[in-house]
């Protein structure tokens, strides 16, 4: 195996450091999760072709919100994907091929925030209802709706908080989960971020 | 316009400029939605529509024959065979080609042009009927969703919802088509819409903030170019048909020659640079010339001029071109690097990255990688048996000699497609003409059609040759009819050799002979009737010596198609070749010598 590695000419292991792939054969392959922000025509057409691009080329879609902007005829959206650096420069340039794609902003690695909104419902009595309510205070989250037997919670925090969250609540017996997915904002003082 | 004029002067004259003054007259007139689609297309300068009736479509017809538009209407007999005339136009012409077609089965006719005219970036525009819009989701007769069908497959799509909106629509859709890389555009016309009556307005500037072109093409990199093609030794360019639709050719030939580089094309690169230039290596790839693979592996410095690294350009892209750094000048950003790492990219124009590029670089001294390549064409030239048998190379030389390069050849896919790449010694841009990105076969007999009307629209004076397979040759052989009715002088060469030859191929070399389902013997045609059938003149040949008089006869055949009929040898294989996923070192050269050839 590593005699191949060997062999790559100096031509081609300048191509694959630039792709993000392995140099050695069997090497962890170096792929990252992105947070992509788009900005699209506020139409529906603009919004199922950024979706199907993933899926016709055959991307990760690991979340996508949307929703429009101060600017009521542009949508935002916010998408999450993995893939070296090659798949990810791929994306990019895929999305703005879109006719209807007005401005792509890669935010990873930049000063962002990210929020996800999540909401769950919890069987829970006596008790554990008070541990319960315990959790949910350390993580700053709310009772929206409550029943004898089950409480609905709304948890707003980076997807981290998020996930640690529901994972707690799996002990308890978690009823439904539904999650947003992220939406992500460069910090002020920032123009728009990178245009890419 | 003169009489005759020529194909690139034609492709460099803004369409619009002759459209946009025919429709000064109707601005702010109430009309029809279909009447208002009628001076749309007129503002275009749409020469010549491609179309078929139905009943979504039927108002557009309707007003066709009442307003009596200034362009031609071209019945075609299946709506594929309109995009691919389409398709034909516009490579022909450098013009956008157009096609109207009803809703449903005739908008879902047109999905294999589309996706074709995609692939290879072909600027079309096709106009789909639709049911109307309070019945659209409904499952109406005729309904198809052709947004949703066509959206993967056009450079973009749109729905018409109001009379109103046609003209702007419509004028978007031909810039998409033809700037950046050009593509398929897809506009979906509800009956009621073309029904209601709306007001006709024209407004000539485009605004679409999402959409522009890139020009990436600034000092630092035209620096870093320059310094690169100094220190090379073994540089190369290959170029693709970005060249050609950049209008760039010429540009090219002259920044080759004064560099003294060699240069290799894509299928679609044929005609860009001249195939008789001691520089030209011909084509590269799956079925290129051996040494100018040769030359691509051995090479240090590759300049990609409008390509994008096909994989039937690469093979296993891991060991292509192992020591050469890569510039790449392309239109479409998303071509860079996607295949191939690019060390130094112009996201840019093609002729306009090479016009600034041009007074930079000083020639080149490199003769001992032009002996070195001399070296590789002697080693492994391209041969065919000379042994008495009707073969198709031999048909190939005769039709070249015929027509001398000056005729605009489409070609099919298969076989017949590669022989003709690797025997017609193309020297124009403009006059090649085939399937590479989707391989479609039945392309070559419609595209001819539309690039026989192309040129007669624009007063280009150039013979249209069409080469086939007999496979292929059957998918839409009913457009035959067509050039016949129309007087198109179609020379129209069938190369029956009673296979689905190019699978007949792999069936051999990679299956171990079982021919399963490639033998056509049983189901062709007598082709020879079915041309006459069709209206059309027709000819045979089953041995050599009668080649020779079969193509002069055919020449002088100039008011209808003409179909030749060339019996070759059911065996003839396509040499060299790059098995699928091999690396372009591993060229098999001959059926005697399976072993590669490294
Ligand atoms: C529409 C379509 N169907 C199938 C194929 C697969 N295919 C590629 S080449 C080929 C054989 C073509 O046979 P023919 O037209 O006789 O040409 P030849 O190779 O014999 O010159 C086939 C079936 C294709 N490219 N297009
Ligand atoms: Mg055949």
């Amino acid at each position: 195996m590593n005699e191949e590695a060997i062999t790559l000419t100096p031509q081609q292991l300048i191509r694959k450091r630039a792709a993000g792939e392995p140099v050695e054969p069997g090497g962890p392959p170096q792929s990252q999760q992105h947070i992509i922000n788009v900005l699209v025509e506020n139409s529906m057409g603009a919004l199922i072709r950024v979706v199907n691009m993933f899926s016709a080329r055959g991307f990760n879609l690991d979340s996508v919100t949307v929703g429009v902007t101060e600017d009521s005829t542009i949508s935002r959206m916010c998408i999450v994907t993995r893939g070296n650096d090659r798949v990810i420069s791929q994306i990019i340039r895929q999305l703005n091929r879109l006719v209807d794609t007005i401005a792509v902003y890669d935010v990873t690695g930049t000063d962002f925030v990210e929020r996800e909104l999540c909401m769950i419902k919890v069987r829970c009595t006596g008790a554990k209802r008070s541990e319960v309510l315990q959790i949910n205070e350390i993580f700053r989250g709310r009772v929206v709706d409550v029943t004898p037997d089950i409480l609905a919670l709304e948890i707003v925090g980076p997807t981290r908080k998020v996930d640690a969250f529901v994972n707690l609540m799996r002990t308890h017996g978690i009823e439904e989960v539904a999650r947003s997915g992220r939406v992500a904002m460069q910090r002020a003082l920032q123009p728009a971020g990178s245009e890419i | 316009m003169s009489s005759t004029s020529t194909a690139a002067a034609v492709a460099e004259t803004p369409q619009r400029l002759r459209g946009r003054d025919a429709v000064q007259q109707y601005i702010g007139k109430k009309m029809s939605g279909a009447e208002i689609f009628l001076h749309a297309l007129e503002a275009e300068d749409a020469r010549v529509v491609f179309g078929h009736p139905g009943g979504a479509v039927i108002h557009v017809y309707d007003e066709m024959a009442r307003v009596k538009p200034n362009f031609q209407h071209v019945l075609v007999r299946h709506e594929q065979g309109g995009t691919h005339a389409a398709e034909g136009y516009a490579k022909a012409t450098g013009q956008v080609g157009t096609v109207l077609v009803t809703s449903g089965p005739g908008a879902t006719n047109t999905v294999t042009g589309i996706a074709d005219a995609f692939m290879d970036s072909v600027p079309i525009v096709v106009f789909t009927g639709q049911v109307p819009m309070p019945l659209i989701g409904n499952d109406a007769f005729q309904e198809t969703d052709t947004l949703g069908v066509t959206r993967s497959i056009t450079k973009h799509n749109y729905l018409v919802r109001s009379p109103d909106d046609i003209p702007r629509i419509v004028h978007e859709a031909y810039h998409l088509a033809r700037t950046g890389r050009p593509g398929p555009v897809v506009v979906d016309l509800p009956k009621d819409v073309l029904m209601a009556e709306g007001v006709f307005q024209f407004d000539d500037e485009i605004h679409m903030r999402g959409y522009s072109v890139p020009d990436e093409c600034d000092e630092i990199r035209l620096h870093r170019a320059v310094r690169m093609i100094e220190k090379s030794q073994r540089p190369l360019l290959y170029v693709g048909g970005g060249t050609i639709n950049s209008n760039a050719a010429e540009v090219l030939t002259e920044f080759a020659h004064h560099l003294n580089i060699p240069v290799t094309t894509s299928l679609h690169g044929l005609g860009a640079f001249p195939e008789d230039d001691p520089l030209s290596l011909g084509m590269l790839g799956m079925h290129g010339m051996w040494w100018a693979n040769q030359a691509v592996q051995h090479a240090d410095l590759i300049i990609a001029v409008g390509a994008r690294f096909d994989d039937r350009v690469t093979g296993m892209v891991d060991r292509w071109a192992p020591h050469a750094a890569i510039i790449h000048i392309e239109i479409d950003k998303s071509c860079i690097s996607k295949n191939i790492y690019a060390d130094l990219a112009f996201n840019a124009d093609v002729k306009s990255v090479l016009e600034q590029l041009r007074p930079l670089v000083k020639p080149k001294k490199v003769k001992r990688w032009l002996n070195n390549i001399q070296d590789w064409r002697d080693e492994c030239p391209l041969t065919y048996a000379d042994d008495g048998e009707l073969r198709p190379q031999y048909v190939l030389e005769k039709l070249r000699a015929k027509s001398g390069g000056d005729a605009v050849v489409c070609t099919d896919v298969g076989q017949n497609q590669m022989w003709a790449a690797q025997y017609l010694k193309f020297t124009q841009p403009r006059t090649h003409i085939t399937s590479g990105g989707l391989g479609t076969m039945g392309f070559s007999l419609p595209a001819a059609l539309g690039a026989g009307f192309g040129l007669r629209a624009y007063g280009i004076d150039k013979t249209v040759i069409s080469i086939n397979g007999d496979g292929g040759f059957m998918m839409n052989a009913q457009e035959l009819a067509v050039a016949a009715a129309h007087g198109i002088p179609l020379k129209v060469v069938i190369m029956n050799n009673n296979f689905l030859g190019m699978v007949r191929q792999w069936q051999e070399l990679f299956h171990e002979n079982r021919f399963s389902h490639t033998d056509l013997t049983d189901t062709n045609p007598d082709f020879v009737q079915l041309a006459r059938a069709s209206r059309c003149a027709a000819l045979r040949a089953e041995r050599p010596d009668q080649v020779d008089e079969v193509i002069e006869k055919a020449w002088k055949i100039n008011d209808r198609p003409v179909v030749m009929e060339f019996r070759v040898v059911k065996e003839e294989m396509v040499f060299p070749m790059v098995p699928a996923g091999k690396s372009s070192d591993e060229m098999i050269t001959s059926r005697h010598a399976p072993e590669t050839f490294v």
